[in-house]
């Protein structure tokens, strides 16, 4: 594992296009700065959010994820955030059963007029995944040892 | 799908990329050249450029020019935020013959150059973001906005100064304007001022003959006691639902003569008045004040013997020749159509009761301004006569400045009026009581036409002024002379010292706060509002009324505390852009539609319960899901659910967002 | 519930007093209460303002203390604690091991090198709010014997019990002792300065400002019409008692007035005896008057 002072964090943000995308604007126009470790992919709702891209991004080298959509029942497209809980929930399981802590993977809402939520989230998900060093994904098993594995995270989840 | 609009993008990309300084906004904090440099290495970027002002025409006619020159079927620009100038760059794109969607945005400066401290670190950034863009737009795809008819009519939410002027200004160039309002009344808040400042114009006198114009427009259909309930669609093309509350009184065939009031079981009026902020009362049945509009009555449910216990003599239905009353009215759910929507919802004063150190509530004798404002009034419950609630006249007044404004326990805003009709009330007060009036102040604001003369008026009228917060208004008495009044504690902020100031009156200037239920009408209409509850405009520089909605307008004080004069401005600025609307005739949506691709799709339906608008429908026939583009948004909801990948969406394709991932990660 | 009593340094000297009558109070209505052993002085205003990190630390140290001592019958731990300015300062130091990462984690440290810990289970209450919102009115209306009637008391509550925290009460215009004395028969003061300050430490440390702030209550109780005031801090208490010769020389003009705890008037109406209420320590003489029985 790599020097911790010297490691920075690579973190993928998704944000939707009404409330979050726009409150990251709204944290730039009010110069509210904060760490530079996120780089964010603007998408209409966070209902568009695959989670096969979130698990590209920390297959291509990403140490986290943000995924921010807008406050429950402030929906632009009536329920996409809800659409996007759902699987984020289903989704934190897979990654623990894959040995991935969860923290390295946030959703958030954020609304519009909320740019010191984004500095802070930004900050403190940075601040996090600093703490938890660079992710290393598990080694694709062999296929004899695919339950040890599987046996060794179960483990782990029940720690 | 892909139709490529110029017949130039056949084979492999040949991306233009463009870096704007932003004069210093981005180079202070990104090396745009370090950018630039970067940007020319990455596959299939043919130029790679960098300008103090992107947005700028010159910017453009860059951008236009090396289409031409290096046969460029791409463009990517690193500038500020898509939200901003997304547009401006596709229409430079699309003038050079290009398709406007071979275009993409990198946001360096709102995402980059304003949030971070080091300009290494923003550079990094900025050439991750630009990577991104760079990786994507090698995978656009050329695409057409779909047009869409407008409805002509306009909807106006709120009937106070704001909501009336904005009504006019559409109707009088010969659009349908349906207002609606809340209240019995339209009038609002300025109906019950007294005078206005700096001119000391009678408010009703310029306000009442617009209500009018109102009532009687032939384009304007105005329904009071009403709220918008639901509204569906989008720019152009809106589904209202408006639900008209009970009145109990038939509009059509009210006149307005009022018998039915004079004749109420109640003889005498019991229930506090709401417009007269209950400093006078009125009866179950009554219409709000003389000129109310429409000027028709109302029969108030909650105190009415008939409507709430059922049982009555039914005289002011006896006393109505027209039988326009009616005790069996229900709620009515009445559906319109609009092409635009201008809310107008207005304010509401701070609730002095959060101070308690300012006693309001506890003492007799301490008035809100708008309690004041009516106490003044010609027409108000003491018709104009300054006495108190004990019955008495007051020697001395104390106004005080800043309740619930500039107050880190309530509210952190200057509410700006305040100020001004402060020493407006000083004026009135001390003209129609003769007695000694003290102003209470933070510093006293008065920007605008002819108010610092007016400030100047009331130094040389007499009026006192004192620099400071209020601490306490009290009246635990430490000299004889006190006993008996209301004391105002007050460092005295130009003296140096703690002052007791002894009256027999207290004028709190409440602030502006946003409507309570601000936070739900924004929801319904699909806005955004800040901490405050204060409606958010697209743009607080260059698109004051607009709203990330495309199509709803703001006007007037729902959107932050504003005067007459910037109020009736802003309406009209509103009216004027939703004219521009209607009048182009067609809005233009944007073309990120989901779409089907029926060779992958297994027709497992999965889909379909996903989208919120009920725009997929399973073709049985051929066993694949069909997407209606009539009704699609573009969140792209089912895309993100679809096993197989066969739901897809324009600007939004799965291998676009792939592209992007990879840029951004591994952009070294 | 067995509360766990905070007493306080003041209560065991100058407001001995507000010791007595409160325990002889909360036993006749049947209130347990156990003290904190081995409890310290809370620091109060004046160890704050000289050194921030040691005060919270001694604080904490009780709040430690408390739920070390509380916790094995498996339920919150409440700590009784009737002098406001402990309950202030206790106040201050949970809000602080609450919301200050920095400042817990220094008490934290502070607190394991006296091999105590401290999870922020205790909930720090005044005895006002037991009585009113615990016992509730009607059971101290059960056990009045002796009724106040026409007994007109001015409450005074002083400001640390409701600034800058107002945990049960009115911040500006508190009830709670009103309705505790009017439960018990008496009549109480509509009056402005309920909260304002009686001069703290100051009538030690700057008399002429101290006297001042004090005889300013004083006056306004009397003129008022108040036969007694009732507080519920042993230093309001002491200053609004101790100083009133010294006030009628100052400021040339009267201002004697019986100064005491309200859980004495409470124990008058219970029928406790002047002994067990303490009332013998008062400068000024207190007796309800006949009138009243």
């Amino acid at each position: 594992m790599s020097d911790a002072a010297a490691f920075e964090p690579r973190i993928v943000a998704f944000f939707c296009n009404w409330c979050t995308y726009t409150a990251a604007d709204l944290t730039g126009v009010s110069r509210m700065a904060y760490e530079p470790n996120v780089r964010v992919i603007r998408v209409m709702c966070s209902g568009r959010i695959d989670p096969e891209f979130i698990l590209a991004a920390l297959r291509e080298g990403a140490d986290g994820v943000l995924i921010g959509g807008c406050h429950p029942g402030d929906c632009h497209y009536i329920e996409g955030n809800y659409k996007m809980l759902r699987r984020y929930r289903l989704l934190l399981k897979y990654l623990r059963a894959m040995g991935v802590d969860e923290r390295r993977v946030r959703l958030e809402w954020i609304a519009a007029s909320e740019g010191d939520k984004v500095q802070r989230v930004v900050n403190e998900l940075t601040w996090t995944i600093r703490e938890l060093g660079p992710l290393a994904l598990p080694v694709m098993p062999q296929p004899e040892g695919a339950g040890a594995s599987e046996e060794s995270a179960l483990a782990e989840a029940n720690a | 799908m892909s139709n490529n609009g110029n017949g130039r993008t056949n084979g492999s990309p040949r991306i233009g990329v463009y870096i704007c300084h932003c004069g210093i906004n981005i180079a202070a904090k990104v090396d745009v050249e370090r950018v630039t440099r970067f940007a020319e290495t990455l596959p299939g970027v043919v130029v790679s450029k960098e300008y103090k002002f992107m947005c700028s025409d010159p910017g453009q006619e860059l951008i236009q020019k090396d289409i031409r020159e290096h046969d460029l079927n791409r463009i990517v620009v690193a500038s500020c935020s898509p939200l901003m100038h997304e547009e401006t760059f596709r229409k430079a794109t699309a003038n050079a013959g290009l398709n406007p969607f071979y275009f993409q945005m990198a946001n360096i400066r709102e995402h980059v150059s304003w949030v971070t401290k080091d300009k290494d670190l923003g550079t990094e950034k900025a050439k991750a973001l630009v990577a991104g863009a760079v990786r994507r737009v090698s995978l656009h795809q050329a695409l057409e906005k779909k047009r869409v008819d407008v409805h002509p009519d306009v909807l106006i939410v709120g009937g106070g100064i704001a909501g009336i002027h904005a009504a006019l200004t559409i109707a009088n160039s010969g659009r349908k304007v349906l207002l609606v309002e809340r209240e019995p009344t339209i009038g609002g808040h300025m109906a019950m001022f007294d005078k206005t400042f700096p001119t000391l114009d009678c408010a009703a006198c310029i306000l009442t003959p617009k209500m009018s114009q109102v009532k009687d427009h032939p384009n304007i259909t105005l329904w009071s006691y009403s709220e918008v309930t639901k509204v569906d669609g989008f720019a152009g093309n809106f589904t209202i639902q408006v639900t008209r509350k009970p009145r109990y009184v038939n509009e059509d065939e009210c006149v307005g003569c009022m018998l039915c009031i004079d004749s109420c079981v109640y003889k005498q009026a019991r229930v506090d008045d709401e417009f007269n902020q209950g400093l006078s009362k009125r009866k179950p049945i009554y219409i709000p004040f003389p000129q109310a509009t429409p000027p028709v009555v109302v029969i108030d449910p909650e105190t009415c013997m008939q409507l709430s216990k059922g049982k009555c003599k039914q005289l002011c239905a006896e006393a109505c020749e027209k039988h326009a009353i009616d005790f069996n009215q229900k709620e009515e759910v009445i559906e319109v159509q609009a092409g635009a929507i201008i809310l107008a919802t207005g304010f509401k004063t701070f609730n002095p009761m959060r101070i308690p150190e300012y006693g309001y509530g506890r003492y007799l004798n301490v008035y809100t301004s708008l309690e004041v404002e009516r106490l003044v009034n010609a027409s108000g419950p003491t018709g104009g006569e300054v006495v108190l609630r004990d019955g008495s006249k007051p020697k001395s007044i104390a106004i005080i400045h800043c309740v619930g404004s500039r107050d880190h326990k309530t509210n952190k805003y200057c509410s700006r009026v305040c100020c001004m009709y402060s020493l407006k009330l000083a004026h009135l007060m001390k003209e129609r009581s003769n007695a000694e009036v003290y102003n209470f102040y933070i510093d006293m604001r008065t920007p605008g036409k002819g108010y610092e003369e007016f400030y100047d008026k009331l130094l040389e009228e007499g009026t006192h002024f004192i620099r400071g917060r209020v601490a306490e208004v009290t009246d635990w008495a430490l000299t004889d002379a006190e006993e008996g009044k209301m004391i105002v504690r007050v460092e005295d902020t130009l003296v140096g010292m703690p002052r007791r100031i002894p009256v027999d009156m207290v004028i709190l200037s409440v602030g502006l706060e946003a409507q309570p239920d601000a936070d739900d009408v924004r929801r319904l209409f699909g806005v955004s509002c800040s901490k405050q509850g204060w409606f958010t405009e697209r743009h607080p520089k260059l698109a004051p009324v607009s709203t990330a909605t495309d199509g709803v307008f703001l006007a007037g004080a729902c959107q932050g505390p504003k005067d007459i004069p910037d109020t009736v401005a802003q309406a009209g600025a509103a009216a004027a852009e939703a004219l521009a609307m209607i009048d182009k005739g067609f809005v233009e949506l944007e073309p990120n539609t989901a779409f089907i691709d029926e060779e992958v799709c297994s027709g497992c339906k999965s889909c379909i319960p996903m989208c919120p608008y009920t725009a997929i429908k399973r073709d049985d026939e051929k066993k694949v899901a069909v997407i209606n583009e009539a009704l699609c948004k573009g969140c792209g909801t089912c895309v993100a659910t679809c096993p197989s990948g066969a739901a897809q969406q324009n600007l939004f394709l799965d291998e676009q967002i792939y592209e992007e991932i990879e840029g951004v990660l591994n952009y070294v | 519930m067995t509360y766990l009593y905070y007493p306080g340094c003041s209560l065991k000297g100058t407001g001995k007093a507000y010791d007595e009558s409160l325990l002889a109070v909360m036993k006749k209505l049947g209130v347990e209460q156990q003290e904190i052993d081995d409890w310290n002085c809370c620091g109060a205003t004046a160890y704050m303002a000289v050194d921030q990190d040691r005060a919270y630390a001694l604080a904490s140290r009780n709040l430690a203390l408390a739920e070390a001592q509380g916790r094995p019958n498996g339920k919150p731990v409440e700590v009784l604690t009737p002098c406001n300015a402990c309950y202030l300062v206790l106040l201050k130091a949970q809000k602080r091991l609450e919301e200050d990462a920095l400042g817990k984690r220094k008490l934290a440290g502070a607190l394991e090198s006296a091999g105590l810990n401290y999870e922020g289970k205790v909930s720090v209450r005044h005895p006002l709010d037991i009585f009113v919102n615990e016992l509730g009115l009607d059971a101290l209306k059960e056990k009045t014997v002796n009724p106040l009637n026409g007994l007109k008391v001015a409450c005074y509550y002083g400001c640390q019990i409701v600034r800058p925290y107002s945990t049960f009460d009115d911040q500006y215009d508190p009830v709670a002792m009103d309705q505790v004395l009017e439960a018990m028969g008496a009549e109480t003061l509509k009056w402005p300065l309920k909260t304002r300050c009686c001069g703290g430490s100051m009538t030690g440390t700057i008399p002429e400002v101290g006297m001042r702030l004090s005889f300013i209550i004083l006056k306004e109780a009397k003129k008022r019409g108040a036969d007694v005031i009732a507080t519920a801090c042993p230093l309001c208490q002491f200053n609004l008692e101790c100083y009133q010769n010294e006030m009628r020389e100052e400021f040339g003009e009267a201002v004697d007035i019986p100064v005491v705890y309200f859980s004495q008037l409470m124990g008058k109406a219970m029928g406790l005896s002047d002994r067990e209420l303490g009332m013998q320590r008062l400068f000024v003489p207190f007796a309800v008057p006949a009138a009243s029985k």
